[in-house]
Order: C-alpha cells, then structure tokens, then sequence
C-alpha cells in the first residue's frame, strides 16, 4: 500500500500545477476512509429525509421505499399551514437580517475604531449570545418579556433572532475591519473627505462582501431556529416550529420531509453564497503591502 | 511666513511624552526631514501637522493660521503612508483623483486631473489597474500622485521608501527631490534612515525621546553635531574625551568628534604624511567603497578609520591586522560637542 501511494504521488507531481507544491503529497488511505465514513455520517440522515419526500408509504420509514411518487410535493403546495409558517420565517429572517446588518455595523466600526475602558468586555458581551445556550437565550427573553408585559407577537420573535444574527453580522464586519489599514480611514479624511463621504466611498465598499456574508449567515441561522423561537413566540409558527408540531401530530409525514427539502436549499444557499464572498474577498484585500 | 510652525508642542499619551516641548519653522518650499530613530515622536509630529493627532499642549500653525481644532480634511496638507493606503476598491485613476471626486468635481474633469498626475509621477497608463496589480515602487508613486492632486501647499510624507528595496529607494529618492523641485511645494518627510536624510533635505531635524537634539542643514548635521547623541546617529563615528587626543585642547568640558573618513592611514614608519598617533591594526573590514581598519592607538584609543578603496595602488597600501601604522589628521577634522555627562562607551558608532 505504501509503495503504491508513493508511485502515485511520484507520478502525480509531473504534472506541472503539483510540482509548484511539492508539500502536497495524497492522504494517507485510512485518513480518506476516517474523512467519508465521517461526512457520510453527517450526510446520510439529510439524504434519507430527501428520499422519503418521495416515499409512497406515509406511515412508517420503511426501507427501500415501496415506491416514489411526487404527489407530497402538490400535497405540501397545497397546504395553507405549509405556507403561512414560511411566510412568517422568511419575514423573521429579513428583518432580524435588516436590524442585526446595522446594528452589528455599528457596532463593528465603533469597537475596531476607538479604544476605551471595558472595550474588550463590551465584545465580549456582544459575542456572548452566540455562545449562551440558546434556551439560556430564550427563557432570559422570555422573562423580560414577561417582567414589562410585552405580548408576544412577530416582534418578539424578532427581537429574538436579532440577538444572535448580530453576532455574526458583527464578527465578520470586525475581521474584515482587523485586516483593512486604519491609514485607508486617514488617507480618506487626509484627502478631504468629511466623515460621511469616508463611511461612504471607504468603508462601506470595504465592508460589502463581509457584511453580505455575514448577513446570509444570520439569514440562514434565523431561517432555521427552534429554540429561541419557541421560547418568544405566542402562538405563531415559524416553519421550524411547524416541522416539530408534525413530528408529534403526523398528518402526510412525507410532507414534512418536503418541507425539510425547501429549508435546506434556503439555509444551503446563503451560507455557500457568503462562503464564496468572504474567500472572493480575502484575496482581494492584499492592501498596499 | 513659516509653512509649518511649532511652539512649545507636546503630546502625552497616558503618561507618556511622546512630543516633548517641541518648537521648529519650516519655511515654505523647504524639503524638511523629521530624523530619528523608531518612538522618538518625529511621525506624532508629523501626524498633528496632518491633523490625525492633536497637540496636548503649545501651538501649531499652518501658514500662519492656528489648526489646533482644525480636522484633517479642512487642512491644505496631504499625507503620503507609510504602507501607501491605497483603496484596495478602487482602480488607479480613481484612487488618484479620490481628493477631487469628495470635492465634488465632475467626472470627465477629475479623470482627466488624475491622468495628468500619472504623467507627472512618470506612470501613464495605469489608470485602470488596480493598486495589487501594482509593484510597491509603482504604489509609492501612485500614492504620491494622490496625495498631490488636491495641489496641498505642504506633502507629508511618513517614511515613505521603508519597504522599497535598496536600489528602488535611491531611485525614489532622486525622484521625490525632482518632484518637490517641479511643484514648488513644502515637503516634510518622515525618516530613520539619516543616508536618506542627509541625500534629500535641505534641512534635517534630529528627535530624540521626543525632543529635538538638532535642526539644520545636512552639511551642518554631519560637520557640526551639537550633541553626541546626534553625531553618533548621522554616519560613523569617533568619539573621545577632551584632552585625549593630542591636537585640539578645551577648557570646557566635552567630547571629541573626528570621523573616520577624515583620518588618514599609512605605513608604520613613514613620513610623508604628519602622523599624530601610532597604533595597531585590530581588525580591518573590506566594505567596496572604502576599508574599516580597527586601530588600537599607543595611548589605549580605539579608532575607526575608514580608507578609500582607491585599488591596490601604493598611495593605499592595504595593512592586516596586527600591522602598525600611523594615523593622521588635519585638525579641522575636530570638532567638539559639550557634555554634562560622561562618554559612553566604545569609540565608533
């Protein structure tokens, strides 16, 4: 076996884009094997759940399959409840997006720029909600809500999400703020520029991809929340909190594996989109050295 | 009118005196050289022409006008950066002409300004390049370029060659002298490296610990330093106590400054030059354009010598160590720096 890999590398490094990287020799086969059992282990779950949004039989799992049909996906398009549970997430997400995007900004320029007493303990406490336990999260939420008599509505399921969608908005404006110079602040001020037109014509193209990237990722966490969720919300249904209802109460099983399919693609996309963005742009920002 | 005057100016950081009681003029059109070794306050200055940072205490005035409360963007003063700080966004030409698109100038105008300062940087052509497509020497340039186009009566620049290789920098070096000769304009420029000090300026003010040991001009910097710390940190040095050496003789108390370059070594025994002191050959260094000899004097002295490589011809014999030879110098060769403290050890610096 040894031998084997040493003949492939040696004839792989003939070819002229492996020879610039001599250090990058094939894995070791039991590595390969330890990498698919894990990312099999990972995947296979998703991959049944996908296959049984085409199962003929709604009652159990049963494996293989008796047959496919397509009949859950008009059954679920027909579902008024299917529909109103993604209106209302995708409204959530947005708008915890929205609120976390600025707020997280803001947040971002005002620590990387200044320095002052208990700077880092405000990060720190800014970062906090993404490491807290989400029910930690939820029932602190669900308390204050309770101590000022606030009803529980949309709102407060937004309120909710914003509280960790700005971590992520905020960590990704605060690396790309590390890695941009000062000096392009001062050299914008130094050419003329008031404050605005720096924020304007500097910081925010700067900013772009990572606060883009770090705004699907919070869509994509919003998108998917059950814990803060069910903790904020009255008797909304998010679709996370419609999928959990239907696990207890099944009515056309399948039909929730459809959904599980829909909400998949929406999370998948934005998180490969801010994938490709935040790698786009981290070449790009070779800045003056 | 001074371009740039600074009276009694400090800067304290927590409980640090970055700048401490710092007064200089720039007259106007004068290629100024803030010199000093890294911490020594001379780019703080700097940064408080440039507005970035406030005085804590004392004035500063640009042309006359008091600029204590005055933002950067309203001070007729550009900076060229260090690390250049091009906006990584932006192609070339709308890096050059930034100054002028905040201003409000039209887009055909500003572009057709921005090619005019390629032209004036030697760099046409390159408009539409991003600043990573560029070689460090080209971003200097362009940087430059940028920071001119709002035409500013004063180009500040914060030791703009440090990360150009050496050959690129006496380049640069050249150019920049023939710039500020072509646009007429005050430059104070940033540096700790006193070669390119002593090259370019027409005076050089030397910062040490946040206060000035010395202003003027490069002939006088070098010739005449005023203290030790500067005649040590401008070229290589000997330095001895008075009295040490036979020649020149003071009452005062101080330090003997006599450069290498200006002592001449020659054969043990040989009197066609006058010898004033003879000695031992320690070490010798061959460094191209001269030779350092090591020499341990008779009177325990250790001297640096530099000899001018002038081939292997009999006016420069080349000696090894352990040869004697003679040293001699004309006495304006001297020059003698008053001191309250007591030398510091070793001769050369």
């Amino acid at each position: 076996m040894h031998s084997e890999t040493q003949i492939n590398s040696h004839e792989l490094n003939n070819s002229p884009v492996l020879q610039r990287s001599p250090d990058k020799k094939s894995s070791p086969r039991a590595l390969t094997l330890a990498a698919s059992a894990g990312l099999l282990f990972l995947h296979l779950p998703m991959w049944i759940i996908f296959l049984y949004a085409f199962t003929t039989e709604q009652k159990s799992y049963q494996f293989p399959p008796p047959g496919l049909t397509l009949q859950w996906f008009a059954k679920a398009w027909a579902r008024e409840d299917v529909w109103r549970a993604l209106e209302l997430s995708l409204q959530v997400a947005l708008l915890s997006t929205l609120i976390a995007m600025v707020l997280g900004t803001l947040a971002a320029m005002a620590l990387s720029r200044s320095r002052f007493f208990g700077r880092d303990v405000f990060s720190m406490l800014l970062v906090l909600p993404i490491a807290l336990p989400g029910i930690i999260t939820g029932l602190a939420l669900r308390a204050s809500y309770g101590t000022f008599d606030i009803p529980f509505s949309f709102w407060t399921i937004v309120i909710g999400h914003a509280t960790f969608c700005i971590v992520v908005v905020y960590n990704n404006a605060v690396a790309r703020l590390r890695r941009s110079s000062v000096n392009l602040l001062e050299a914008s001020m130094d050419l003329g520029a008031t404050n605005f037109q720096t924020f304007r014509y500097v910081v925010l193209p700067n900013l772009g991809t990572a606060l883009l990237a770090g705004g699907m990722l919070a869509f994509a966490l919003s998108f998917d929340e059950v814990i803060v969720t069910t903790f904020t919300a009255g008797q909304q249904t998010t679709l996370p909190i419609w999928m959990y209802q239907e696990l207890i109460r099944p009515r056309d099983r399948p039909v929730t594996n459809v959904v599980a399919m829909v909400v998949v693609l929406i999370t998948t996309l934005p998180i490969l989109g801010a994938y490709y963005l935040t790698k786009d742009a981290d070449s790009a920002d070779g800045t003056g050295k | 009118m001074s371009a740039v005057s600074f009276r009694d100016v400090s800067r304290v950081y927590d409980s640090v005196r970055a700048v401490d009681r710092v007064s200089f003029n720039i007259p106007e059109g004068e290629f100024f050289t803030l010199l000093g070794p890294s911490g020594s306050g001379k780019t703080t200055c700097l940064r408080m022409i440039a507005g970035f940072e406030f005085a804590s205490s004392g004035s500063i005035a640009i042309h006359g006008q008091d600029v204590s409360a005055t933002p950067p963007f309203a001070r007729n003063v550009n900076t060229v950066f260090q690390d250049y700080a091009l906006f990584p966004h932006m192609n070339v030409r709308d890096n050059i002409a930034y100054g002028l698109m905040v201003a409000g100038v039209p887009k055909a105008a500003r572009h057709r300004e921005a090619e005019a300062m390629l032209e004036l940087v030697q760099l046409p052509g390159v408009g539409d390049r991003k600043p990573s497509q560029l070689s460090g020497g080209q971003r200097q340039r362009i940087a430059i370029a940028r920071a001119l186009i709002n035409k500013p009566k004063i180009l500040l620049l914060d030791e703009p060659l440090g990360a150009l290789d050496l050959k690129l920098r006496e380049q640069m070096q050249v150019e920049l002298k023939r710039l500020q000769r072509q646009v007429g304009i005050t430059f104070v420029f940033v540096t700790h490296d006193q070669q390119e000090a002593l090259s370019m300026s027409d005076r050089i003010c030397i910062f040490n610990r946040g206060r000035i040991e010395q202003i003027g001009s490069p002939d006088e910097i070098y010739e005449t330093p005023k203290t030790e710390f500067v005649a040590r940190f401008v070229g290589n040095v000997n330095l001895f106590e008075q009295g040490a050496l036979p020649g020149l003789m003071s009452t005062e108390r101080g330090l003997i400054m006599l450069r290498p370059e200006r002592i001449s070594i020659s054969a043990g025994h040989t009197s066609e030059r006058p010898q004033k002191i003879a000695g031992t050959v320690q070490d010798s260094e061959y460094l191209g354009a001269f030779i350092r000899y090591l020499v341990r004097a008779q009177n325990g002295l250790d001297i640096t010598v530099h000899q001018p490589n002038l081939g292997h011809s009999q006016h420069a014999p080349r000696f090894t160590p352990g040869t004697t030879v003679g040293l001699g110098w004309d006495d304006s060769a001297l020059h003698s720096i008053k001191t309250t403290k007591p030398i510091a050890e070793g001769g050369a610096g």
